[in-house]
């Protein structure tokens, strides 16, 4: 699974580990997360996110 | 000292900073402003403060109309300190003043100042009443960093908009039409370019509300307050964190013995002829905020620097860093230097500019001096590429 890096703070989303504090179990592909999710770091959206290479 | 009547019951009480000319690495030739605003309703309301120098300034501003210690509210609209950094006198005087932040908001304030004051956390869209008028807010996270947001007072029009649309400039006008125009723009673009240039999507976002709101005063946290030329400063916002461009190429170099100068200029000749308008910036006397204020419209960035020990000038990757770090978008580049035996600056450049984004279309490396023969190369090269 890809991870995702935040354009504006540098957070990267590693779906290994996911986001357990916001609701988001490790394992969650980027995709699977809901829309209403924001970066933990910095509170933008998900469309603020790009694939990592 | 006194505080600015905006509009019945609004006061400016900031403070005016007209010494500072580095604000952390941005030169600030003309000093800046913390900006703070006094609201006189049942609550009586403190939007953002100002650097912790400048804490007698704001509060002798404020006593001019109350009492500091009757504050009740502090809106904190950005954690930074040069706006945070006076709350902490007016929670001495008023330790159950209520002290309204994003959650972003009140984790930062607990992280600078190790205080746990009357919290108050909003989120965007709510709204809180001060008697006669009310405060909506909408956060703006990273305009310009995580915690922050604007807050839109509906009674009167204002939008405290905190960094956005903000400028470095100190002066004794504070509204648009008290300064000449031409100067806040200028300043107003080398603010967008050196503080909030990073994060053009999150300010298109925060721009998506201001055409459903009725707008009389944009209430800015540095510089200048927008009144009569709003208009102006939306559309400037609108075409830099779209990074749109004119026909525009900006030349940033330094040189040892003139070689690099030399290919700086077949570069301009180059680019006079396809009828840009040329910007040369040495890197040893301009200044790096200065030289991201001409990117922010140029559609070329050419950088050079002749090999000194294996290494670019310092100058070069100074500003090189400090580029890569504010990511300007949709931006095409020329890469060059001299070099003696080594020659490892050129691809040093092009690193540098690839990771930033830019789309290298050439590079040109020389060694030790260059021929009028070799310069035209470089003209004629670049004249097939633009």
């Amino acid at each position: 699974m890809k991870k995702y890096v935040c354009e504006p703070c540098g957070y990267i989303y590693d779906p290994a580990e996911g986001d357990p504090d916001s609701g988001i179990a490790p394992g969650t592909a980027f995709d699977d997360i809901p829309d209403s999710w924001v970066c933990p770091v910095c509170g933008v959206g998900k469309d603020d996110f790009t694939e990592l290479d | 000292m006194k505080a600015r009547k905006l509009k019945e019951g609004v006061y400016w009480v900031g403070a005016i900073d007209w010494q500072v000319r580095n604000f952390h690495g941005y030169s600030t030739p003309k000093g800046t402003t913390y900006n703070a605003y006094l609201i006189i309703d049942e609550k009586i309301t403190l939007i953002d403060s100002v650097k912790y120098t400048h804490t007698e300034e704001m509060l002798s501003r404020i006593s001019d109309v109350i009492n500091p210690a009757k504050i009740d509210v502090i809106i904190s609209n950005h954690v930074e300190p040069d706006h945070s950094g006076a709350i902490s006198a007016i929670v001495e005087l008023n330790p159950s003043v209520e002290v309204y932040a994003c959650a972003a908001g009140v984790k930062g304030l607990q992280e600078h100042y190790f205080e746990n004051w009357n919290f108050k956390s909003v989120k965007s869209g709510e709204t809180i009443s001060l008697g006669k008028r009310s405060l909506h807010f909408v956060t703006t996270p990273m305009v310009h960093w995580p915690d922050n947001m604007m807050t839109y007072m509906p009674e009167e029009k204002i939008l405290f908009s905190n960094d956005a649309f903000g400028q470095h400039l100190g002066s004794w006008g504070l509204l648009d039409d008290e300064e000449p125009l031409d100067i806040i723009m200028h300043e107003a673009k080398k603010y967008y370019a050196n503080i909030v240039l990073p994060y053009g999507k999150q300010v298109q976002k925060a721009m998506e509300v201001i055409p459903s709101i009725a707008i009389d005063m944009i209430c800015t946290s540095h510089g200048i307050i927008w009144k009569n030329h709003i208009p102006v400063i939306l559309e400037a916002y609108r075409k830099w964190s779209n990074n749109e461009t004119e026909k525009k190429v900006v030349i940033a170099w330094d040189s040892m013995w003139n070689t690099t100068e030399k290919m700086a200029y077949a570069i301009y000749e180059a680019f006079e002829l396809k009828g840009y308008r040329v910007v040369m910036r040495n890197l040893q006397v301009n200044h790096e905020s200065d030289v991201m204020t001409d990117i922010i419209d140029a559609e070329y960035v050419c950088v050079g620097s002749p090999t000194l020990n294996h290494e670019m000038m310092t100058n070069v990757i100074g500003f090189l860093t400090y580029m890569r770090g504010l990511k300007p978008k949709n931006r095409k580049a020329f890469v060059f230097g001299s070099y003696g035996w080594s020659g490892q600056s050129v691809e040093g450049i092009e690193t540098f500019m690839k990771d930033a984004g830019f789309d290298v279309k050439g590079m040109y490396k020389q060694k030790f001096k260059i021929s009028q023969q070799e310069l035209d190369t470089i003209k004629n090269d670049i004249l097939d590429k633009i």
